[in-house]
C-alpha cells in the first residue's frame, strides 16, 4: 500500500493532479467524504501559492501514524523568493500576488496543524496535518 | 478540456465535466464572454456539480465570470455547489459575493426566468 506521494508543481495542472493524489491518498488513509474535500481544497491552495510565488517546487503527501491517530501530512516546498513578513501572509485578505489572499490563513483553517518556514531569497515549507476524527 | 456550452433559447448552460485547471477556467470565462454576445443570451448557468474542489482561484473566477456577463446585460447562476464543497469554501473564507445561486440546474433555471423577465419585476 502507497503511503507517500510526491507531486512536482510547476503549472496549474500540476495543482489538479496534487489534490487528486492528496484526495486518493485521504481516502485510503481513511478520511471520510468532507475531510476529502477539505484536505483537496488545502492541497490546492499551497500548490497555487508554489506556481505564484515561486513558480515551481514540490509537495509530499504522507499517511502518518502518532500514538493512535492517523492523519495525513502535506508539505509544500519550495526554492523561491520566501516571504518577507509571514505574520502579514497569515493575515486574511493579504496578497502581493494577485490572489485574494485566503490561501495560508484558509489553509490553517481548513488543517488541523500548520507549520510555515520561510527564509528570503531561500524558499518556503509549508507543513499542514489533518488528522482523521 | 473545454467545457461545453450549451445554448438553449435565451440562455447557455455550461455543464463542467471535470476538474478544472485553472487555465481551462479562464478558458470558460473568455468562452462564456464570448458567446454570450453572440447568442444575445440573457442568462447563464455554470453547472459546477461535479466540481469536488472549489479553491480561491476557482471563486475568484467564477466571480469576474458572472461580473463581465452582468456588464453585458446577461444574469448568471451557478448551480451545484456540493454540501462538502460548500463547507470546505466557509473554512477556507471564501464567498461569492453576489453572484446568484440555485440548488441545481432546474433551481437555477427558475431563477434566470424570474430574473431576465422582460420589463422587470419592478414594474409588476
Amino acid at each position: 500500500m502507497k503511503s507517500e506521494a510526491r507531486v512536482p508543481i510547476s503549472s496549474g495542472a500540476d495543482i489538479v493532479t496534487a489534490r487528486l493524489e492528496g484526495r486518493q491518498l485521504a481516502s485510503q488513509a481513511g478520511f471520510n467524504g468532507s475531510d476529502l474535500t477539505v484536505i483537496a481544497t488545502a492541497i490546492s491552495e499551497v500548490a497555487r501559492n508554489i506556481v505564484e510565488y515561486a513558480r515551481k517546487g514540490e509537495i509530499t503527501l504522507c499517511i502518518i501514524q502518532e500514538d493512535n491517530k492517523r492523519g495525513l501530512r502535506v508539505e509544500a516546498r519550495d526554492a523561491g523568493p520566501g516571504i518577507p513578513n509571514i505574520g502579514l501572509a497569515m493575515q486574511d485578505g493579504y496578497s502581493t500576488g494577485r490572489g485574494l489572499g485566503l490561501g495560508l490563513p484558509g489553509t490553517r483553517r481548513l488543517m488541523d496543524d500548520f507549520t510555515i518556514h520561510s527564509k528570503v531569497g531561500e524558499g518556503t515549507l509549508v507543513v499542514a496535518t489533518k488528522w482523521i476524527r | 478540456m473545454r467545457v461545453p456550452i450549451l445554448k438553449q433559447g435565451d440562455y447557455l448552460i455550461a455543464s463542467i465535466q471535470s476538474a478544472l485547471s485553472d487555465q481551462e477556467l479562464l478558458q470558460l470565462r473568455d468562452d462564456l464572454a464570448e458567446q454570450a454576445g453572440r447568442f444575445r443570451s440573457r442568462g447563464i448557468i455554470i453547472d459546477v456539480t461535479v466540481l469536488d474542489v472549489m479553491d480561491s482561484f476557482a471563486c475568484r473566477t467564477l466571480r469576474s465570470i458572472a461580473h463581465i456577463l452582468r456588464l453585458r446585460g446577461a444574469q448568471t447562476a451557478i448551480v451545484g455547489i456540493q454540501p462538502e464543497v460548500a463547507f470546505a469554501m466557509v473554512q477556507l473564507g471564501l464567498a461569492l459575493g453576489e453572484v446568484q445561486t440555485a440548488l441545481d440546474l432546474e433551481e437555477g433555471l427558475a431563477l434566470l426566468s424570474e430574473r431576465t423577465k422582460r420589463g422587470g419585476a419592478s414594474e409588476k
